[in-house]
């Protein structure tokens, strides 16, 4: 699954945005590798 | 995805491989979450994006998901994730998603 991935993250900003995904997964040792939020309004 | 994000993953692709990668959705609404993944593992379907016909491959995944969250400290699944588990309605996406790498 996810570890030894590199990890994009691509959030939301109505859902989870980027940087809080980054945020949890470099926390539990996961590489994140860029980080973006997206907008869909 | 907007293009720059798509410009982005190819060259991430390029640099490290694409079997290396994932990616991790933070969508608040199942809406959207299948062209998504549909980008990033068989290519922008709209045809207009960097990843047009562009077959990358890697795994979507959402950030609720249990095989994601299960990865993130409980601190910081209680801080940070913890709201959005009781607003966004992960099932549906998580039932898209695990099709779409069924087929990986």
């Amino acid at each position: 699954m996810l570890k030894g991935k590199k990890v994009i993250a691509i959030g939301e900003r109505d859902g989870v945005p980027g940087p809080v995904i980054a945020e949890c997964l470099e926390g539990g040792g996961l590489e994140v590798v860029f980080q973006a939020t997206e907008c869909f309004v | 995805m907007n293009f720059e994000n798509q410009g982005i993953i190819k060259r991430l692709a390029d640099q490290y491989g694409p079997e290396n990668l994932a990616v991790v959705l933070g969508n608040g609404e199942a809406n959207g979450v299948e062209v998504f993944a549909e980008t990033v593992m068989q290519g922008d379907p709209t045809y207009a994006g960097p990843l047009a016909g562009v077959a990358l491959k890697i795994p979507v995944y959402h950030v609720l998901e249990p095989e994601v969250i299960d990865a993130v400290p409980e601190k910081l699944r209680d801080e940070k994730l913890q709201l959005s588990a009781l607003v966004i309605d992960v099932e549906s996406m998580r039932q898209t998603l695990q099709s779409s790498r069924a087929k990986l």
